[in-house]
């Protein structure tokens, strides 16, 4: 039973009270509260509009929520400076966009892209940074020859996952992520979730991961929060939301997805 | 180590006119440590709902599920999630899994989160599908692509990959053939033996008599089936 | 004699108060960026306006000026600078470096090294060194700020995969007094050590930038580097063809259309002196070293 006490006992690693977004008088999102706890996988479903973005992006640090509160292992995101907040941002937390082309450096080759942020940390020891790029590049499944070539020349799937090295090669133990999944085949979904679920084992890292796509929390989430205009409606076990799920709209959506 | 008070669960089907279905009432239950107690009814009675609440993927009304210390009915996601790392396997009739993983990574995986050494994990995992004659040449494919009697195997040996002080069994021998119906009632007997308890719902009524010590008819549970 | 039509050094002195504000502002923090309001020059971006627009705020009627391009004094936006000073302030020029108390310089410092008292102002076409790989200007500014200078190894580090060394041969990025990252114009890397110690003022100036920032005296500036990959102060490995010199910056000259070639100083003032005072090179009028 140690490891349920260890589950049991541990401090939330990322909690959130209150947190309100407005743009002018339409709301973003309000209200929205829940703890993260370290190796957990929360993921936020909800369609087009019901705020998961907005969180998101409040969450992580890239808007300014109105109301609410930012605990992240006890210390309050929102009362930091920018300075404070760009050292979480590349170094404890990290984050996926949805478009890699977003999250990566096009012009910079994929062994410079999974290095920099080493070297935004101090690292100054080229072979060193060379060899964890090519450790990280291998983790997520990219042949260590293509080290040296630039991400233009990857397939979607591959830049996804180079922009996953380059997000976890400095250890960060909170990593936010935007529909990973969104532009990308089915094939080339399948081995990213599996490689995502293998990291997030691996390395216990607490992820709030942000789709539309049922099928991919069920497969990664630990936990749902499902949101509707702005506000979040029903949250629980992953399995047990898209089960037997509780509120209207939650019924609505699990039922207007094909079998997942 | 289960102990069921009062249960009660109903469905409001809020997009059909909010329609609220009462499928269980007064579920009372008791499975001991070394136990493998059987759930029969008909069907639609109520035995795959009871075992969906006691694993905490249907949200129960009202009563308790006590599993070990913890009540599923009350309990945080985040302590029903470290429940079933641990103490409550469940080997259910269908397998979901990542596409593309290979069955011998899907067999370990229980064993990996609970932080077992992957080469440990992996060895045990090969041990369970040889003794339920996977061929070892398809410990490297994905098992999606298997025979159903295949895929149950291998849920079968997920599910017990790790040693679980209790157990949800839906169906275990559905759809094997005599050899191997004969390997995983030899695993609840190990179960058993060592202590585990199993609740467990059996159509094949010769596996049932010999592994349960108990049935608990779910009927009794049925609002408006009741006797 | 001045031209009457303007003021003293082209500039009207509101203009020259202002970059002289934002010159103290620089000196005040070294390596770091100051606007200032450009003016139009006569003459176009990249001949050399952020200069002029620094030198003219620092002339006073006693200096001695120098204008160098790359090395030589004797080259077309070398003279028509000087000139334009001569027209606008009347002041003396000279080609001998230890002689100018204010030396204009393009992508280069003299060999000659430099003393208290002179200062040293560079044309700048970029003064971003962040702009190689962060192309948006209001994030490379907060990176400045919170000094995140990672992104800077990341292009020595694409360096060293693409060509197997830093093959950045000029305006090779430095930092600062330990604060802040700067382009020292384009500079070949050689002169790179000058910049670090010099007792001499070391002004940037970017007219179509319109930024200026500044090194005092004895400032400490690193040459950004990796452990395994440290910074070298390289150059082509010859003498000077003409005076001889080992351990001056050279410039390779094609003399031929069949592949000849020499090598000679960038450095004119500091060749000829050296030829003056009786030095020799392999391709020198008079044969070899007496």
């Amino acid at each position: 039973m140690t490891l349920m006490q260890n589950a049991i006992t541990a401090a939330p690693l990322l909690s959130v009270q209150g947190l309100t977004k407005r743009y002018g008088p339409r709301i973003g999102c309000a209200d929205v509260g829940f703890d993260l706890y370290p190796g957990e996988v929360l993921g936020i479903v909800g369609e087009s509009g019901s705020g998961k973005s907005t969180l998101l992006s409040c969450l992580a640090g890239h808007q300014r929520p109105d109301q609410g509160r930012i605990l992240f292992d006890g210390a309050d995101v929102l009362g930091f400076s920018e300075a404070e907040r760009r050292r979480l941002l590349r170094g404890d937390w990290a984050y996926v966009h949805q478009n890699p082309r977003d999250g990566l450096r096009m012009g910079v080759s994929a062994g410079g892209n999974v290095g920099e942020r080493l070297m935004a940390v101090g690292a100054r020891n080229y072979a060193a940074i060379r060899e964890s790029a090519t450790d990280w590049l291998g983790r997520v499944e990219i042949a260590a020859d293509r080290i040296d070539d630039r991400p233009s020349a990857f397939s979607g799937g591959m830049q996804q996952r180079l922009q996953i090295a380059r997000n976890l090669v400095t250890g960060p133990r909170l990593v936010f992520m935007d529909e990973p999944t969104g532009g990308l085949d089915v094939s080339v979904q399948a081995r990213l979730l599996d490689l995502l679920r293998g990291l997030v084992r691996d390395l216990g890292l607490s992820v709030v991961i942000v789709t539309h796509d049922l099928a991919v929390v069920r497969l990664l989430a630990d936990r749902l929060m499902v949101m509707k205009s702005g506000r979040v409606v029903e949250t629980g076990l992953t399995d047990q939301v898209l089960d037997d799920p509780q509120h209207a709209y939650t019924q609505l959506l699990v039922s207007s997805v094909l079998q997942v | 180590m289960i102990e069921i008070q009062n249960l009660s669960k109903s469905f409001t089907l809020h997009n059909q006119g909010g329609v609220a279905i009462p499928v269980m009432a007064g579920a009372h239950l008791r499975v001991g440590p070394g136990e493998c107690v059987g759930l029969v009814g008909r069907s639609g009675a109520g035995k795959s709902t009871l075992m969906r609440m006691v694993y905490g993927n249907y949200l129960a009304g009202a009563g308790s599920i006590r599993i070990g210390e913890l009540d599923v009915v009350t309990a945080e996601p985040r302590q029903i999630l470290a429940l079933r790392r641990a103490v409550l396997g469940h080997v259910s009739q269908f397998l979901r899994v990542v596409p593309r993983v290979p069955t011998l990574e899907v067999v370990a995986e229980p064993l990996l989160r609970l932080g077992v050494a992957p080469d440990a994990a992996r060895a045990r995992a090969a041990e369970l599908l040889a003794r339920l004659n996977i061929p070892e040449r398809l410990w490297r494919l994905s098992p999606t692509t298997f025979s159903g009697g295949e895929q149950q195997r291998v849920n079968i040996a997920r599910g017990f990959a790790h040693d679980y002080p209790a157990l949800l069994l839906d169906e275990p021998t559905a759809s094997l053939d005599a050899q191997n119906r004969e390997v995983v009632l030899r695993l609840i007997e190990e179960a058993k033996a060592r202590g585990a308890a199993i609740l467990g719902i059996f159509h094949d009524e010769g596996a049932r008599d010999r592994v349960c010590d108990r049935l608990v008819d779910v009927t009794g549970f049925t609002p408006g089936l009741a006797a | 004699m001045t031209d009457q039509a303007y003021n003293f050094a082209y500039l009207d002195e509101q203009t020259k108060r202002m970059i002289r504000r934002a010159l103290l502002k620089a000196l005040a923090i070294p390596g770091y960026q100051v606007p200032f309001a450009s003016r139009e020059m006569p003459m176009p971006y990249g001949w050399g306006t952020g200069g002029v627009q620094v030198t003219a705020a620092c002339l006073t009627p006693d200096d001695r000026l120098k204008v160098i391009d790359q090395g030589a004094d004797d080259t077309t936006n070398a003279v028509s600078i000087r000139r334009f000073f001569q027209r606008t302030a009347a002041v003396e020029t000279t080609e001998r470096t230890a002689d100018a108390t204010v030396i204009q310089t393009r992508h280069r410092i003299p060999e000659q090294p430099l003393a208290e008292g002179q200062v040293l102002v560079y044309q700048v076409p970029i003064p971003e060194p962040l702009r190689f790989l962060e192309p948006r200007e209001n994030e490379t500014r907060k990176m400045h700020e919170l000094e995140e200078y990672g992104l800077m190894h990341v292009k020595l580090y694409e360096d060293i995969a693409r060509h197997g060394e830093i093959a950045t041969a000029y305006a090779y990025p430095v930092r600062v007094e330990g604060r802040y990252v700067m382009d020292p114009s384009p500079i070949p890397k050689f002169d790179n050590p000058k910049l670090a110690g010099n007792p001499a003022i070391q002004l940037f100036g970017a007219g179509r930038e319109a930024r200026i920032y500044a090194l005092p005296p004895y400032s400490d500036v690193v040459s950004l580097d990796f452990e395994d990959h440290p910074f070298t102060a390289s150059k082509a490995d010859h003498a000077c063809d003409l005076c001889g010199a080992g351990s001056s910056y050279l410039d390779e000259v094609i003399t031929d259309d069949r592949g000849s070639r020499m090598f000679v100083c960038s450095d004119t003032d500091f060749c000829a002196s050296r030829q003056a005072q009786g030095h020799r090179g392999r391709l020198s009028p008079q044969g070899a070293t007496p």
